[in-house]
C-alpha cells in the first residue's frame, strides 16, 4: 500500500508540489509579519514551525483517500480479503513519507528565512518532530478514511482531527520550544512521554477502527 | 441430490430513505450458469450485485454465496467473487503490470513476475504491460479489470455492464472468456441494458422491475426482438 502511494505521488506529484508551494507561501507571510522582531520570532517560532507543519500536513492528510475514489478502488479495497488493519499501516507509513519530506522541506526553509541554526539542536528536534508526525500522521489517516466519501469531507476534517490532536500539539510545541532554547530534553521529559503515549493510543486506536471506517 | 445454488437470493429488500429499490427479490444461481440481469435505470441491478458483493446491507433478507450469507459472513464470500462494476479499480498513474501486482499482493495471492505476465497475456495486454492505465482506453482498462479479477480464480463472477465500452473484436474476446468461466462451474450474473449478441453467454433472463423479479426464463432460443418483447411487456417501460 505504501509503495503504491508512494509510486503514484511521485508520478502525480500533485500533493508533494502543492505542498511545496503552500509552505513557501506560509513561510512568506511568517517572515513578512515578523521580520523585524528577532526577540518575538524566537518565541513563537515553535509554535510557527508546527502551524506549519500541521497546516500542510492536513492538506496532505486529507488527500491519502482521495486516489482511492478514482475509479472505485475503495470498493476494491474493501473486496481485498484479509485483515484491513495492514491497509490502515501502509497508508499510514506512506502518509508518513510524504509527511516527513514536507517537514524536512519546511525545516530547511524555515532556518534560511529566519535565519536560525538549527544544526546544534538537530537531533532533539528531529526526535521531537517524529514524536509529533507519528501522533498527527495516525489520527489524520484515520480520519481522512472517515471522512473520505463524505460530501463536505474538506470541512469535516479539519473539525474532527483537530481536537484530537491537542495533546499532540501542546506537546510537540512545548518540546520544540525547549529545544529551541537549547534547554535538556529532560526539562520536558513529561511532554515527551505525553507524546510517545499519545503516538502509541492513536496508532492501536487506527488499527482497532479502521476496519469498521473502511466498511461503513 | 440437488446441489445448493452457488448465488442464493431471498425475500432480499434494501430501502435508501422511502425509496424502496428491492422489494423481494429471490434468484438462484446455480455453478456453470450465467444469469444476465435486465431492467430499466433504477430498478436495482446494480444494489442487487452490490449486496451479493458484500458491498452494501440489506435492509431485509438474505444473500449467500457458496452457503455464506453476506451480510454477516462477508470475510468468507470475498475470497469467492470478482467484481467489475463502473468503476474498474484501477489506479490511473501505475502500470497495468503494477497494477496486478498491487491488488495481488494486498489479497495475498502469487504476484511473481510470471504470474502476472501470463494474465496479461490472457486479456491480450502484455504488449501494454509497462504502460500506465492513464493512456488506456475504456476497452483496455475493462479488460485489465477482468485480469485483475481474474487473479483471484474467483467461483462468482459479478458483472455490471461488462460489454460497455467494448468494441467488436473485444466483445467476442469477452464472451468466449464468460463461456470459459462457465465451463469451468463458475455462477455469473451480468446486469445489462443490452439486448444483442451478448446476451448468448447467458442461460437465463432476470426481469427486474418494480423492485423484484418480475421475470426469470431460460434463454433458450430467444433473439434479441423476443427479449426486447419480453423486457416491454414486465417493466415500466412497456406500460
Amino acid at each position: 500500500m505504501a509503495w503504491k502511494d508512494l509510486l503514484v505521488e511521485r508520478r502525480s506529484k500533485e500533493t508533494l508540489n502543492s505542498l511545496l508551494f503552500f509552505s513557501l507561501a506560509l513561510l512568506f507571510v511568517f517572515q513578512f509579519a515578523l521580520d523585524a522582531d528577532r526577540e518575538r520570532l524566537s518565541a513563537v517560532l515553535p509554535g510557527l514551525l508546527w502551524l506549519a507543519f500541521i497546516l500542510s500536513g492536513m492538506l496532505g492528510l486529507g488527500r491519502v483517500f482521495l486516489v482511492e475514489r478514482e475509479n472505485d478502488c475503495w470498493e476494491g479495497l474493501l473486496l481485498a480479503p484479509g485483515d484491513k488493519s495492514a491497509i490502515y499501516l501502509g497508508k499510514l507509513a506512506g502518509s508518513l513519507a510524504l509527511m516527513f519530506v514536507v517537514e524536512a522541506m519546511v525545516l530547511a526553509l524555515f532556518a534560511l528565512f529566519f535565519n536560525v541554526d538549527l544544526a546544534p539542536v538537530l537531533p532533539p528536534l528531529i526526535m521531537v518532530i517524529a514524536l509529533g508526525t507519528v501522533g498527527f500522521a495516525a489520527m489524520g489517516t484515520l480520519f481522512a478514511a472517515l471522512t473520505a466519501q463524505a460530501r463536505a469531507r474538506e470541512l469535516l476534517f479539519p473539525v474532527l482531527l483537530l481536537p484530537v490532536l491537542v495533546p499532540v500539539l501542546l506537546g510537540t510545541v512545548k518540546a520544540t520550544e525547549a529545544v529551541l532554547l537549547h534547554e535538556p530534553l529532560a526539562e520536558v521529559a513529561h511532554w515527551l512521554k505525553l507524546l510517545v503515549a499519545a503516538d502509541v493510543i492513536y496508532v492501536v486506536a487506527g488499527l482497532l477502527t479502521f476496519d469498521f471506517i473502511l466498511e461503513g | 441430490m440437488v446441489a445448493e445454488p452457488l448465488i442464493r437470493v431471498r425475500g432480499l429488500v434494501r430501502v435508501f430513505g422511502a425509496t424502496r429499490v428491492l422489494d423481494g427479490v429471490d434468484l438462484d444461481v446455480a455453478a456453470g450458469e450465467a444469469v444476465a440481469l435486465l431492467g430499466p435505470n433504477g430498478a436495482g441491478k446494480t444494489t442487487l450485485l452490490k449486496i451479493v458483493a458484500t458491498l452494501l446491507r440489506p435492509t431485509r433478507g438474505t444473500a449467500t454465496v457458496a452457503g455464506h450469507d453476506c451480510a454477516r459472513e462477508a470475510e468468507a464470500v470475498r475470497p469467492l467473487i470478482g467484481v467489475v462494476a463502473h468503476g474498474v479499480q484501477l489506479y490511473e498513474d501505475l502500470t497495468a503490470r503494477e497494477n496486478l501486482k498491487f491488488w495481488a499482493t494486498l489479497s495475498g495471492l502469487p504476484a511473481d513476475a510470471d504470474t502476472l505476465s501470463q494474465a496479461l497475456a490472457d486479456v491480450d495486454l502484455e504488449r501494454h504491460a509497462e504502460a500506465r492505465v492513464r493512456t488506456f482506453s475504456a476497452g483496455m482498462k475493462r479488460r485489465l479489470a477482468l485480469a485483475r479479477v481474474g487473479l483471484a480464480r474467483p467461483r462468482v463472477l459479478l458483472l455490471d455492464e461488462p460489454f460497455a465500452a467494448l468494441d467488436a473484436r473485444a466483445r467476442k474476446w469477452l464472451e468466449a472468456r464468460l463461456e470459459g468461466f462457465k465451463a469451468g462451474g463458475g455462477a455469473l450474473v451480468m446486469a445489462t441494458h443490452s439486448f444483442g449478441r451478448e446476451l448468448g453467454v447467458a442461460d437465463r433472463l432476470a426481469i427486474l422491475a418494480g423492485g423484484r423479479i418480475a421475470l426469470d426464463t431460460p434463454r433458450g432460443a430467444l433473439g434479441p426482438d423476443d427479449v426486447q418483447r419480453l423486457y416491454v411487456a414486465h417493466t415500466e417501460e412497456g406500460s
